[in-house]
């Protein structure tokens, strides 16, 4: 009697893991998985990034529970949120700030992508599925924050839609279109919830996308090096899982500091003055995730020509496997790329400074500079130099880095015990 | 390995001044505010609650006159320290429109706590038309929705001056050093004794000043104590909990070596 249940109980999980194999899938995806044993820190921000779209999806659907979309009500309802609803701040804090390190976390992701090749073959396609979910979370967010119905919510609005009456011929079908009317007004209001609410579930569907595309071929790592033998994996559990939840404590510390301290730090005071299609504010600002951007936007003196090139700033980056075809993944191997690397990065901070201040004076021309470069990193640089770069001396293997790393650090005694 | 973590904070926090600085400057003029200690700023900030009845009854007394508080209910006065009867009374004061009855007419009441603070004017229409085409913009978020926020308030009640020389007025306006564009419309109101305060407190200008700026910081975030308690906590247990992780990651890591 007592042989037989426990053989049944042992015969469950199997009994499941035949019809539907979602043991072996976790094992084979979160257990055992091999990984190269070099990841740094910056390969945490995809899982942390992962783990904000769950808080944000979480957090989203509470609040919409309460929200109001509705001109005449949408900012009393927030208000309400924030004041009568049982943590109704809370959760609205968390969504708002949420937004900003959900940008943070994807845009470092990005960078760390950028810097070791992650993007060349064989993950191109990865690469481009993360452009179609930074894509999605632009228009998720954009969308979001118009919801409160403040100021800046309907300016930015209309700001930003107003960008399509550029076009030739079907612009202002096109604008008239997306507002659902003849003015940034409630049938905007009611459409953009709606999609806020909707493209958080396309993101979803396009991760798992880029989950399944990354575990074909696995990380990439600092070396940029193929894995060659069993020898430079480690299995994720227990060695990644463990570093995901320390660099998630870390992540989490920040969050909440900000939550709780700053809430308001990177909003903008103008949009706790309710929406007034009457009075302009002084400056229209996007949130700050937008303003490297919008700094393109206004680098261009023609309307069209700005639009189009804020368009191709992203869209670029769905070429970037082509724009780079440098056999060498990592630019720790790639001694000029890395200086025009730094510098891009420098830049794109410049054109986020420049995107946050008035478009005159000297401002123009640094952001006219700052645009030149950013299109001439990819559209110039990259080229070039995957034709001409001569690289440094590559490790053997990932291992082999490992252990000259060591030595590098001066760390004898972990070096002897390699040694012997 | 922790000047790797350390590291990766900085960059943090990096990321994060870089844009916010930006749009406060862009935001706020040239001119300094007055910088005051908040006891409500700072990670353990707490309202004095002495000086949030205090500043509630300048408001009552004299801001009330033009601007309204839509987004607080009497019972929301529970949080700076009334008791019910007391709320009771102060909202008894108040009349408001309510209905239709069962007879289908409209009928005047007293508010109760459940009501929302009634609110000077019938509509932005007449608002506009008492004060000379300016509306007296609703109080209840005033301190979230200004670069500077409560310090900015606390300047501009100190900030009015003569017009200098040069400068072409407005019909009706007054020199606020603060206020974009330095002319205002709202005609100075703060003055030594305006406000009798029944604890005792002399009134003087910079006190009743300091006053109403803490009662609006505070009708602005409610929440502001239980959410800098929950903070707290919240961070000491995420802190110590991500100590634990880098103690257990360390264990683990070390196997491989």
């Amino acid at each position: 009697m007592k042989e037989k249940e426990t053989e049944n109980k042992k015969g469950i999980s199997n009994w499941i893991d035949e019809r539907l194999p979602v043991f072996t899938f976790i094992n084979h995806n979160l257990r055992d998985y091999p990984t190269p044993k070099n990841l740094n820190y910056f390969w945490n921000f995809g899982s942390l990034a992962g783990v904000t779209l769950v808080i944000m999806i979480v957090t989203g659907i509470l609040l919409a529970m309460q929200y109001t979309a509705n001109t005449e009500m949408a900012f009393d309802s927030v208000e309400r949120i924030m004041r009568d609803v049982n943590n109704g701040w809370l959760l609205r804090y968390i969504h708002m700030n949420g937004a900003s390190m959900f940008f943070i976390i994807v845009y470092i992701h990005m960078f760390r992508g950028l810097y070791y090749g992650s993007y060349k073959y064989p993950r191109e396609i990865l690469w481009m599925l993360g452009v179609v979910i930074l894509l999605l979370m632009m228009a998720t967010a954009f969308m979001g924050y118009v919801l409160p119905w403040g100021q800046m919510s309907f300016w930015g609005a209309t700001v930003i839609t107003n960008l399509f009456s550029a076009f030739p011929v079907i612009g202002d079908y096109i604008v008239t279109f997306l507002w659902g009317g003849f003015s940034v007004d409630n049938p905007t209001l009611t459409r953009f919830f709606v999609l806020h609410y909707l493209l958080p579930f396309a993101i979803v569907g396009v991760v798992a996308l880029h989950l399944v595309a990354l575990h074909q071929f696995g990380s990439n790592n600092p070396t940029g090096i193929d894995v060659k033998s069993e020898g430079d994996t480690i299995p994720f559990h227990p060695y990644y899982t463990v570093k995901d939840y320390l660099g998630l404590g870390v992540y989490l510390i920040v969050f909440a500091f900000l939550v709780f301290f700053a809430p308001n730090f990177l909003g903008h005071p103008d949009n706790y003055i309710p929406a007034n299609p009457l009075q302009t504010p002084a400056h229209i600002v996007p949130e700050w995730y937008f303003l490297p951007f919008y700094a393109i936007l206004r680098a261009v003196p023609d309307k069209l020509l700005g639009v189009l090139l804020m368009f191709a700033a992203v869209m670029v980056l769905f070429f970037l496997p082509w724009l780079d075809k440098h056999k060498i993944r990592s630019a720790n191997f790639r001694p000029f790329y890395k200086q025009f690397y730094w510098l891009f990065f420098i830049n794109c901070i410049v054109l986020g400074w420049v995107g946050a201040m008035p478009a005159e004076g000297v401002y123009v021309l640094i952001s006219r500079v700052a645009t030149l470069y950013y299109f001439g990193f990819f559209l110039i640089i990259m080229p070039f130099l995957s034709k001409f770069e001569k690289t440094t001396d590559l490790p053997s293997s990932i291992s082999a880095a490992v252990i000259s790393e060591k030595f590098d650090n001066n760390e004898p005694s972990s070096a002897e015990s390699y040694v012997k | 390995m922790l000047s790797k973590l350390l590291y990766l904070f900085i960059c943090f926090l990096f990321l994060f001044t870089v844009p916010n600085g930006i749009l406060v400057k862009a935001a706020t003029s040239n001119v300094d505010l007055i910088q005051q200690n908040w006891p409500f700023n700072g990670i353990f900030g707490r309202f004095d609650k002495a000086s949030l009845q205090r500043g509630f009854k300048v408001y009552s007394e004299v801001c009330s006159a033009c601007h309204g508080l839509r987004h607080i209910s009497y019972r929301d006065l529970e949080g700076i320290g009334y008791s019910n009867d007391e709320i009771k009374v102060i909202a008894g004061e108040y009349e408001i429109t309510d209905g239709p009855n069962d007879e289908g007419e409209m009928f005047t009441r007293d508010a109760k706590m459940s009501d929302k603070f009634v609110g000077p004017y019938e509509n932005d229409k007449i608002a506009r038309l008492a004060n000379n085409g300016a509306y007296p913009p609703d109080l209840s978020l005033i301190v979230k929705a200004r670069a500077g926020g409560a310090d900015y308030i606390y300047s501009l009640l100190n900030g009015y001056k003569d017009f200098p020389e040069d400068f072409e007025a407005g019909e009706g306006m007054y020199y606020n050093e603060y206020y974009p564009g330095n002319q205002i419309a709202m005609p100075p109101q703060i003055e030594d004794d305006i406000v009798e305060f029944d604890d005792g407190t002399t009134a003087t200008h910079n006190q009743i000043a300091r006053d109403i700026t803490s009662f609006l910081a505070w009708t602005a975030e409610p929440e502001l104590e239980s959410r800098k308690s929950l903070g707290v906590k919240t961070l000491f247990f995420l802190i110590l909990i991500t100590i634990m992780l880098l103690g257990v990651k360390r264990k683990v890591w070390k196997n491989l070596d």
